[in-house]
């Protein structure tokens, strides 16, 4: 169908009214969580060809995180949807006032390869738990993916209000010339500024989830025990979400100079006992990306500070979990988000450098901190800046709806999951009401010294000589 | 609290974008020590806001009568006692809005705990407009200050008394070194414009929304707009036609003659109950402004020449010339338009497309009052509508099927000064919102924080990759206790 076609179908089936009821929002997330239950094997078979994605992560990471977030919008629609009352001040009585929930309208999705399904489905369960129509933009990266979502969101949703459509750029630049009511953004800075740029001309407000170099502050740990748990988890945090090509996946570590040979051992031990058959990490996603990756490690001062891994396979796409330590800091790997399996690790004298490190650098999605230091957590929550900290452990925060999921800075601005996913996608009316039983005369004109008075003692909650008046004894 | 450095305002001829970048670099040095973190700082702040409205009150009401010949009346109730009471309100919730707040963590991440820690943004623009120029400036500032931000006020230039008392006041008032006013016209927002900021708030039209968006975008900034619309005002017959016709007016010509983003635009109502509303709307305007309205002292003027040229030319078509039932005299020369009602002007008339802002006041007529709805949702999503009714259904259905920024049934404007609920647009209208918590809301950061042990561990979560593991993640994400407690205890073994 041509995409003036679609958009004006989008638009008919907005302005029907349909999408607006609670029935059809739950039908709809009923069956987006059909699909994830019936056509597992399909996703799975999709990332695997997309990238190389085991299905035990893909299962963890995409589809039961997705099955989660519907059974939380199913639980709530209900009371998302809901007027909230809120209070009025006695000045302004009798008056009730409430906020209204309602749907933008038609909403465009954009969505990124790394983590295909998931970032398709998140955004799209909160437009539909709002009411809007939505059409669905999955990357062209990750083309198994995208032919999964289009096939099947056309089979089980209604396809006439929930579009997906596929294709590159081109068709980006060609959505976003389009007037929409929201634009969901997911991505790297330089298209959010297209897309920003693009929204700009037709006021279209805008999300825009980024990325960024998001932090891992390792401490000392008192116990060997808690170290073993607290290096799986950066393992876990840097090569099991989609082999470091995440948003949220810990990019680079910084630790106490005395302390690296320790932590990297562990890393060692851990990379090895995790990643015993190399289908338990996924593949680098294309030629394009392994090329960039690859360069990262050219500059001869970064490959002299490789301590693990560095090797490559262009034909498998496959770069083997990389260590650094301490490559120059204004080599590119220390500059741009690196996106894949290469992790420096920055010695530092004392830990709490750490805080002025991330300071002088651009706000991360995530600052993660290993530590159980009281003192030193509380600093980093007060002067570093980020769209989340998580302390002891990653990735993990993604799973927890009652938290807010964006950026700051460059990393972004907005955010979803749980609530803040429908609100994301919904306009808060005020609603005022007013019956013609009370008349304030003294607002209307003609004016005079008097009237003036009579607000002044009203605005300095002098009820009294409210209420004298009010009952007309002055 | 002169801080014995540069100026707290800039203005006129130089304030280039190197001037801009160096104002900004040096707010951003200031926030960067702390200084605006404090409940203290921000307190103080606002307190001192309070007494440069007490202190400064005749100066203010002065300067709103030179821009806009504003009577005292309304500089109080619109302007002067809605910055007071934002601050009183700031003030009394600072310490709670400033708290983190603790929301519960789930069984997938247990054992966890969560909360979300508001934190400023950092250095942020406020452009405001003109014909509220006192409110829509320290509106947003007292937010930008509650919520710990170092803050640039941009002014209109278009209400240039006003703009020059801030500039000169607020400095004997506030933190110079955190809080900067710049006086200009389009070079100096220009300027401004360029830089990066954390955050843009615009109070204004359209146009130069879409030209703050563009420029924002460089850098990533996020931005409110608050632009403006046409807010119609449908009414119904079975009503008490005297109080709504007095509540319309007050609304329109008492709000700075009409030209605000929420006066009521146009109305709406049945072929059969329009000659009685023009009736009682002719009776009130000539209660509230007499026989000739010219010689009433509680009317604004037209802001300026440009206005006034533009709106008298909303009147230069002759179909829409010959709708006038009340008013249309202009007086060039003192800037005065008469509030003028036309009845049944075309649907494609300029008057009917573009938001008038001013003290014109079409009025449209429809078979069954349920069609108004299908005319206001045939234009862009203004700021506010209105109805006036006693029908519930017809209350419901309105609220239901007509979107705009904000609803009031039975009166107008008032909603905005509810500090419990959000005031912004939608659609054309604009994106954002602020007052009360909101204001504080529009200027922070909502930062999540999820704290963990290392009491209990998932090795489920990892490699190697096993059925059994599988088998476990499915029922710990699905919130499955039994998983869970299998889980703490390292089950299953090995790897």
């Amino acid at each position: 169908m041509e995409l003036e076609g679609v958009l004006a179908e989008l638009r008919e089936s907005f302005e029907s009214g349909r999408t607006r009821s609670l029935s059809w929002r739950q039908s709809q997330l009923r069956a987006l969580s059909d699909i994830l239950h019936k056509e597992e094997e399909d996703i799975f078979r999709a990332l695997k060809a997309d990238l190389g994605k085991h299905k035990t992560e893909a299962y963890r990471d995409e589809v039961g995180a997705t099955i989660k977030s519907l059974n939380h919008a199913l639980e709530n629609v209900k009371r998302w949807m809901a007027p909230t009352k809120v209070g009025v001040p006695m000045v302004a009585f009798p008056t009730s006032a409430e906020v209204v929930p309602e749907p933008l309208g038609v909403v465009l999705i954009f969505s990124s390869w790394n983590i295909p399904i998931g970032l398709s489905l998140e955004p799209l369960i909160g437009a539909i738990s709002a009411g809007n129509a939505v059409l669905l933009k999955p990357s062209e990266l990750a083309p198994a993916s995208s032919n999964f979502l289009a096939n099947n969101v056309s089979k089980y949703l209604d396809n006439k209000a929930i579009k997906v459509i596929g294709g590159g750029p081109d068709v980006g630049e060609q959505l976003l010339e389009h007037k929409w009511d929201k634009i969901f953004f997911t991505g790297s800075p330089r298209v959010g500024r297209i897309v920003m740029t693009a929204a700009a001309k037709h006021l279209t407000p805008v999300v825009l989830e980024l990325g960024g170099k998001c932090p891992a502050i390792f401490d000392s740990l008192s116990s060997s025990r808690e170290r073993k748990m607290a290096v799986e988890r950066v393992v876990g945090g840097k090569w099991g979400p989609c082999c470091g090509q995440a948003c949220i996946a810990i990019d680079y570590m910084l630790v106490e100079d005395k302390f690296a040979p320790i932590l990297v051992d562990l890393l060692k031990e851990t990379i090895r006992k995790f990643f015993v058959k190399p289908d338990y990490i996924s593949r680098v996603v294309n030629k394009q990306n392994f090329e960039r990756l690859s360069n990262l490690l050219k500059d001869p001062s970064v490959a002299a500070s490789i301590v693990h891994g560095g090797s490559l396979d262009s034909e498998k796409l496959f770069i083997e979990p990389t260590i650094l330590i301490d490559p120059p800091l204004d080599a590119e790997i220390m500059t741009e988000e690196i996106f894949g399996p290469l992790l420096p690790i920055i010695t530092l004298k004392k830990i709490e450098e750490s805080i002025q490190f991330i300071r002088a650098r651009p706000k991360p999605l995530v600052v993660y901190a290993f530590t159980n230091d009281e003192k030193l957590k509380r600093q980093i929550i007060a002067e570093t800046s980020s769209g989340t900290v998580a302390f002891n452990d990653a990735i993990i925060q993604y799973l927890l709806e009652t938290i807010p999921f964006g950026g700051v800075g460059q990393s972004g601005f907005g955010h979803y999951h749980g609530k803040f996913s429908f609100d994301v996608f919904s306009h808060s009316k005020a609603v005022v009401r007013r019956t013609f039983l009370t008349e304030f005369s003294f607002r209307n004109p003609p004016w005079n010294e008097r009237k003036l008075q009579l607000l002044r003692s009203i605005y300095h909650f002098d009820y009294f000589q409210f209420l004298l008046y009010f009952l007309g004894f002055k | 609290m002169d801080s014995g450095k540069k100026p707290a305002t800039m203005g006129g001829g130089g304030f280039d974008g190197e001037r801009a970048a160096e104002m900004v670099a040096e707010l951003r040095e200031t926030f960067r020590s702390g200084r605006t973190r404090s409940l203290e700082w921000r307190a103080a702040q606002l307190k001192a806001l309070v007494r440069m409205i007490e202190e400064k009150e005749s100066d203010i009401m002065g300067a709103l009568y030179a821009d806009l010949a504003k009577p005292q009346l309304e500089s109080y109730l619109h302007e002067i006692s809605l910055v007071k009471s934002a601050c009183s309100f700031a003030l009394k919730q600072l310490k709670r809005w400033m708290k983190p707040e603790k929301v519960p963590a789930s069984i997938t991440t247990f054992p966890s705990t969560a909360e979300i820690v508001s934190e400023p943004l950092g250095v942020v623009l406020i452009i405001s407009a003109w014909n509220y120029p006192v409110l829509l400036s320290l509106d947003p500032v007292i937010g930008a200050i509650a919520a710990g931000n170092a803050v640039v006020l941009k002014p209109s230039d278009l209400a240039p008394a006003t703009s020059s008392l801030f500039a000169r006041i607020l400095p004997d008032y506030i933190d110079n070194s955190c809080i900067r006013v710049v006086e200009g016209s389009i070079p100096e927002a220009t300027a401004l414009l360029e830089q990066k900021w954390d955050k843009i708030f615009y109070t204004g039209n359209g146009n130069v929304g879409r030209i703050v968006m563009t420029a924002a975008a460089k850098h990533l900034t996020p931005v409110v707009l608050e632009l403006g619309g046409k807010s119609p005002v449908v009414v119904d017959s079975n009503i008490d036609v005297k109080v709504a016709a007095r509540r319309i007016a007050v609304g329109k010509w008492g709000c700075n003659n009409g030209q605000a983003c929420i006066a009521p635009d146009y109305i709406i109502t049945t072929k059969s109950f329009a000659p009685i509303l023009v009736d009682s709307l002719k009776r009130t305007l000539e209660k509230f402004y007499g026989e000739d309205a010219s010689e009433s002292k509680d009317l604004s003027r037209i802001v300026n020449a440009d206005h006034f040229k533009r709106l008298t030319s909303l009147l230069d078509d002759e179909k829409v010339s010959g709708k006038i039932v009340h008013g249309g005299q202009q007086d060039e020369k003192h800037l005065y338009i008469a509030p003028t009602l036309l009845l049944d002007v075309p649907h494609d008339s300029l008057i009917m497309k573009e938001e008038i802002f001013g003290p014109l006041l079409p009025i449209i007529t429809v078979d069954k009052v349920e069609d108004s709805f299908d005319v206001i949702n045939s234009k862009s999503k203004p700021l506010a509508a209105y109805l006036f009714t006693k029908d519930k259904k017809l209350e419901e259905k309105f609220v239901k099927i007509v979107s705009a920024g904000g609803m009031l049934i039975n009166d107008t404007v008032l909603h905005l000064a509810n500090p419990y609920l959000p005031f912004g647009g939608v659609g054309e209208s604009g994106f954002g919102s602020y007052h009360g918590k909101f204001s504080f809301e529009a200027f922070s950061h909502k930062k999540a924080v999820l704290s963990r042990g290392f009491g209990g561990e998932t090795s489920a979560r990892y490699p190697p990759y096993t059925p059994q593991k599988q088998k476990l993640l499915r029922q710990l994400l699905n919130g499955s206790i039994i998983a869970l407690f299998l889980a703490l205890i390292g089950w299953p073994r090995g790897g």
